[in-house]
């Protein structure tokens, strides 16, 4: 039985769902320092897609690749706990500011450099931009094709994967020839849980700017596991055009960032009281509004 | 000066609702631009098609009509319009925030090295002074959308890169018919010279599309019900306060996320926008992204516990409590009073 190399792309993303006032510098930029970081969702939605082939298809590997700051080491490690078997963290200065075409553009020439991968699963988009962009750019960018908001990969045969997209309005079923790009919706499969087995073997693997930062009495573990060393790509690692990278190489500037200050208008505050329900229903009733 | 090209999506022989909207917009857009709006259309038997098309006032319409063009296939489409827009250079390229739209975007400004706005609610032409360069831009499209979880929103330009593309959501946008006796241009393309056999390596084996049942958008009244509604189960006491008033159900993101109602029914910028003549927001903090969907309402009603709730910044009437007691009351009281 044919194995298979996948290649996740998953983003640390900061958990938008608890913003503080800190969270955006003065050029429009995000400042991730200040804010709590998560594996973005619909990423381990595709995770879950890729522990799945690797299940059905064993000595299929599973690599999760990531661009941003050193601490996104830590979803490569939580991707490893799940089940993923290595990782790669792309950081350097030099993405700072990237919009999505630029961070696409990075993350294909750390593709090209990876080079003999069958399928590319990522997460249909990330919730700090909703963009859902940086899949189908990354397929353009290697030219390969692309399937968009799968939720279940139903088989793969004779070299084509077969695959469940959600739409809008319906679904539909497509196959599509390896090697390809995948997005994954967050109405597919809920990733696994942690294991413990795996926890164990991997909560000692780090990059090599943490294993620096880090006072580790063990320092002989990361020469006798080499499995336990995270690969840091710079820009140094990877053939790329600077002019292409960051803001420089982003198209898309942001103009202006408002901080949503809510104009309160003068709302009429009542209680569940009998009576005031009472009145609010009379009040809607002579103004037409319902009735 | 360069025109406006809008990416018109097929439904069945039917210009897609956002497409419409689209068009409206690109005409007004173009009007004060002082250039051409254009429209592609690619699809199969799209014969008098263009009838549905010139009324919004556009003044040139591209076909690419082919069997193997419908029902939407990523590769052939971006082929297409990679290549038109090559040769025809558009400043402004308009596309649906739809499951095709938000597929065929990014593709297309990947190609062309162009950038790309994703889900925007607000499209103006405004200058922009670069203090870096000391340049001055004048009449670039001002892509305004919340971004980083509806905490603010941005404006997004794209100084030097053609087309400025943008994709929107249905129903942000109105729709607008320009003028109906309104005669644009027919241009047929002749596919073999924009696609090659290459860009159908992906089959559609399958396909079942349901026609949404949920008229949300023309529903005169809306009940909504947020994350603190609870549970699914209670979610019923909103069904039967909209069947009482004659209304429709919607939710919130995060109580379609919770699974407390379908995606279909969800309100806000991932969802519909929707400009009832009530809308009653049930157990909904209220977040930029759903006020975003609802703000229009003629009148709003927030049922919450929390009294500082963002959703009351926009209501008319903010009722404090418990909408297990509240709503209730509502249906006894309306039943009451319309006797």
């Amino acid at each position: 039985m044919k194995a298979y190399k996948i290649i996740v792309l998953a983003k640390q993303v900061p958990d938008t769902r608890n913003v503080g006032k800190d969270a955006m510098k003065a050029d429009g930029t995000i400042n991730r320092a200040a804010l709590s970081a998560i594996f973005n969702p619909e990423d381990l939605n595709a995770l879950e897609q890729a522990l799945r082939i690797k299940d059905s298809f064993p000595g299929t590997t599973v690599t999760i690749l990531t661009m941003g700051p050193g601490r996104a080491a830590e979803i490569i490690r939580e991707g490893m706990f799940r089940g993923a078997d290595d990782g790669i963290l792309l950081t350097d200065r030099a993405f700072a500011g990237s919009d999505t075409l630029a961070t696409s553009y990075a993350i294909s020439c750390a593709l090209k450099k990876v080079k003999d991968f069958d399928i590319i699963i990522a997460g249909r988009q990330a919730i700090d931009g909703d963009t859902a962009q940086v899949g189908p750019q990354v397929a353009e960018k290697l030219g390969l094709p692309q399937v968009t908001y799968v939720e279940e990969v139903q088989k793969i045969e004779k070299g084509k994967v077969f695959m469940k997209r959600r739409l809008d309005r319906g679904v539909e079923t497509v196959s599509c020839p390896l090697p390809m790009v995948m997005t994954v919706n967050g109405s597919a499969a809920d990733c696994r849980a942690r294991n413990a087995k795996l926890l164990m073997k991997y909560k000692h693997a780090k990059t090599v700017t943490e294993l620096q930062n880090s006072n580790e009495d063990y320092l002989h573990l990361y020469n006798d596991r080499p499995y336990l060393n995270i690969p840091e790509w710079t820009v140094n690692e990877i053939e790329v055009d600077h002019a292409e990278l960051g803001l420089t190489g982003s198209p898309t500037k942001v103009k202006t960032i408002e901080n949503v200050v809510l104009q309160a208008k003068a709302a009429k505050v009542i209680t569940s009281a009998d009576s005031d329900i009472d009145n609010l229903m009379r009040e809607l009733i002579e103004s037409h509004t319902i009735g | 000066m360069n025109s406006i090209f809008v990416y018109c999506e097929i439904d069945e022989g039917q210009v897609s609702e956002v497409s419409q909207e689209l068009m409206t917009k690109g005409r007004s857009l173009a009007n004060e631009l002082k250039c051409q709006l254009e429209a592609i259309v690619i699809g199969h038997k799209l014969d008098g098609i263009e009838k549905q098309i010139f009324p919004y006032g556009v003044d040139m319409v591209y076909v690419a009509d082919d069997k193997r063009l419908y029902p939407y296939n990523t590769l052939p489409h971006t082929s297409i319009i990679v290549k038109l827009f090559e040769e025809q250079k558009p400043q402004i390229a308009l596309m649906g925030a739809s499951s095709v739209g938000r597929d065929l975007g990014p593709r297309v400004s990947s190609a062309l090295h162009s950038g790309l706005t994703a889900d925007c609610t607000s499209l103006v032409i405004g200058d922009h002074f670069d203090k870096k360069q000391d340049k001055n831009y004048e009449n670039l499209l001002y892509q305004i959308r919340p971004a980083f979880g509806g905490n603010i929103i941005a404006t997004i330009i794209n100084p030097d890169c053609r087309p400025q593309m943008a994709t929107v959501r249905e129903g942000v946008m109105k729709k607008e018919i320009f003028d109906p006796k309104y005669k644009g241009k027919l241009v047929k393309l002749d596919i073999a010279n924009y696609v090659s056999d290459s860009d159908f390596v992906v089959e559609i084996i399958e396909r079942h599309m349901e026609k949404s049942k949920i008229n949300m958008k023309a529903a005169p009244i809306v009940v909504a019900g947020g994350y603190g509604m609870g549970s699914k189960e209670n979610f019923q006491l909103l069904y039967d306060l909209a069947e009482v008033l004659g209304g429709e159900v919607g939710a919130s993101r995060a109580a379609v996320d919770a699974g407390y109602a379908e995606h279909e029914r969800q309100i806000g910028q991932t969802g519909l926008t929707v400009r009832p003549k009530l809308y009653i927001a049930c157990g909904i903090s209220g977040q930029i992204q759903h006020r975003a969907g609802m703000e229009e309402s003629a009148q709003i009603i927030a049922i919450n516990t929390d009294p500082e709730a963002p959703i009351n910044s926009v209501a008319d009437y903010v009722i404090n409590g418990d909408v297990g007691v509240i709503l209730p009351k509502m249906i006894k009281y309306y039943k009451q009073n319309t006797k």
